[in-house]
């Protein structure tokens, strides 16, 4: 009789807080949170717009309270996390072959940032000019 | 000066005799130039001769060898005691698979796996449904269409990037980090046409949609791999696929 | 012999839901940062001026066509990229009960805001 009996181990919940590398992870996709929030603000505001100005207004005035101003802070920091790991994972999904090489992965991820601080200065300079 | 002592937790499980794992304590004699494998070796020779692990070939090329050093999956051959001394070293089967015995775990699944994605060159066949002759000659391929395809062939099947992914310990109907990378292989290689077979597996939901991008498996991997890259590629290839599908149905 | 059964392969509707989840990831890694510095804190704290950031302008912008398409991507195309991370982080932290619900939910929540922000500005237009 075979004495085989494999034992199978459960993956805890909590295996994402075993390990950095999948708490960063776990980190990444938990900046969506804060992004949906601020889509929701903004989804607000839209409908404050559609209100006429005294509405836009006030609206803009909830901003200025201190728990809105904690709030974009923290989703400002997620967002940024979000845009560093979603550029250092470019290369991956690009298949970019030039003269029989692969494109660099350096090209690849500089040109994001650049792009990426061409697109924030244009969009302060469109608000404030 | 006496012999510098390391300490190596070793998870152990005798199915005959055990209804769970548990943690056996092992002191050995610490040498700079000793290799996990060795230091396992070292303990069945001397200490406990009924501790049971695979391996074969000692330098990185078989795949036999791997296991969780410090939740970390390695090769036992390929990671050394001066990175962890003085510090103690905990070692496990690979996980995400069921245990065997002691730090032998059962592979079945992810055989079955790299199985099913036919791992050769499916070549292309003439109208009469024949394949090239011997006799015609070799394929030809030039160095930049083995470019396209050489970084995922270095796979040794050691299993490190299962052990390394979560969305496998999850739920194992996912076909996993290495099988895809050796699809994404094969599709690629110009002398193969088994890319459509090929792609059914890839589009499943349990295929390349399985994964998240955790990433991780391409970090372990011993041979430099990247499969986390190789689903990101056969995603795009699925999705082309699925916007042709949409307008020419089969 | 049971191994000479094919095996069916049921093709996955992912990458609609990739797509859309890719194409608001990407809005999101160049725009978010600058915008939520913009709208919410560069002007709640008065480090720059409302400029262009008043009810006259944005509604004039708002109410032409291709600005409230722009308005539009803007606010709901990251929510396609961020229920899809809230959908699959569900499965992650081991919430195994009830997928498809989890999958109407995540999605019909991203789906009604996008109506919801569509046919507001449909009404300003």
């Amino acid at each position: 009789m075979s004495k085989r009996k494999p034992y199978t181990r459960e993956l805890p919940n909590d295996w994402w807080m075993k390990q950095l590398f999948y708490t960063k992870y776990m980190l990444r996709e938990g900046s969506s949170v804060f992004i949906t929030l601020y889509s929701l603000i903004l989804a607000w505001g839209i409908l404050r717009l559609s209100q006429g100005e005294v509405a836009f207004n006030a609206w803009m005035q909830a901003l200025q309270n201190p728990f809105s101003i904690f709030l974009h802070s923290i989703a400002l920091a997620f967002a940024l996390y979000h845009t560093i790991t979603w550029f250092s994972l470019a290369p991956k999904a690009v298949d970019l072959w030039i003269k029989g090489k692969r494109l660099d992965d350096k090209i690849i991820v500089s040109g994001h940032y650049a792009g990426f601080v061409g697109i924030t200065l244009f969009c302060l300079l469109v608000i404030i000019l | 000066m006496s012999q510098k002592i390391i300490e190596i937790d070793i998870l152990r499980y005798r199915p005959e005799l055990d209804d769970e794992p548990f943690t056996q304590v092992f002191e050995i004699p610490y040498n700079a130039d000793m290799s996990i494998l060795e230091a396992l070796q070292y303990i069945k020779d001397h200490l406990d001769s009924t501790i049971s692990f695979r391996w074969s070939c000692r330098m990185a090329i078989c795949g036999s060898c791997g296991l969780m050093v410090n939740g970390v999956p390695k090769l036992g051959c390929k990671a050394f005691l001066r990175d962890y001394h003085p510090k103690k070293i905990t070692l496990e089967p690979l996980a995400n698979f069921p245990i065997e015995r002691d730090l032998v775990v059962v592979m079945d699944d992810f055989i079955k796996k790299l199985e099913e994605i036919k791992p050769y060159i499916i070549p292309v066949k003439n109208e009469e449904g024949k394949t090239k002759c011997l006799s015609d000659g070799a394929y030809q391929q030039t160095p930049e269409q083995m470019e396209k395809y050489k970084q995922f062939s270095m796979c040794i099947n050691c299993g490190l990037c299962y052990a390394a992914c979560p969305q496998y310990g999850l739920d194992t109907k996912f076909t996993g980090p290495a099988a895809l990378a050796l699809i994404a292989r094969y599709n690629r290689d110009s002398r193969d046409a088994g890319s459509a077979e090929r792609m059914k597996i890839v589009s499943q939901e349990e295929g390349v949609w399985g994964c998240t991008f955790v990433g991780y498996c391409s970090v372990v991997c011993p041979k430099g791999v990247d499969p986390a890259a190789a689903i990101q590629l056969l995603k795009v290839e699925s999705s082309k696929d699925y916007l042709i599908g949409m307008f020419k149905p089969e | 012999m049971l191994e000479n059964k094919e095996k069916t392969y049921t093709r996955s509707h992912e990458p609609v839901f990739w797509g859309l989840f890719g194409a608001g990831g990407m809005l999101t890694a160049f725009l978010t940062p600058v915008m939520i510095l913009i709208t919410g804190l560069l002007i709640p704290l008065g480090i720059i001026d409302k400029g262009n950031f008043n009810y006259q302008t944005i509604h004039s912008f708002a109410t032409t066509w291709y600005g409230a398409s722009i308005v539009l991507v803007l606010v709901a195309l990251p929510l396609w990229h961020t229920l899809h991370r809230i959908f699959h982080a569900l499965h992650d932290l081991g919430i195994k009960r009830g997928r498809d619900w989890q999958q109407v939910l995540s999605y019909g929540f991203a789906f009604a805001v996008s109506v919801f922000v569509f046919t507001l500005l449909l009404q300003i237009l």
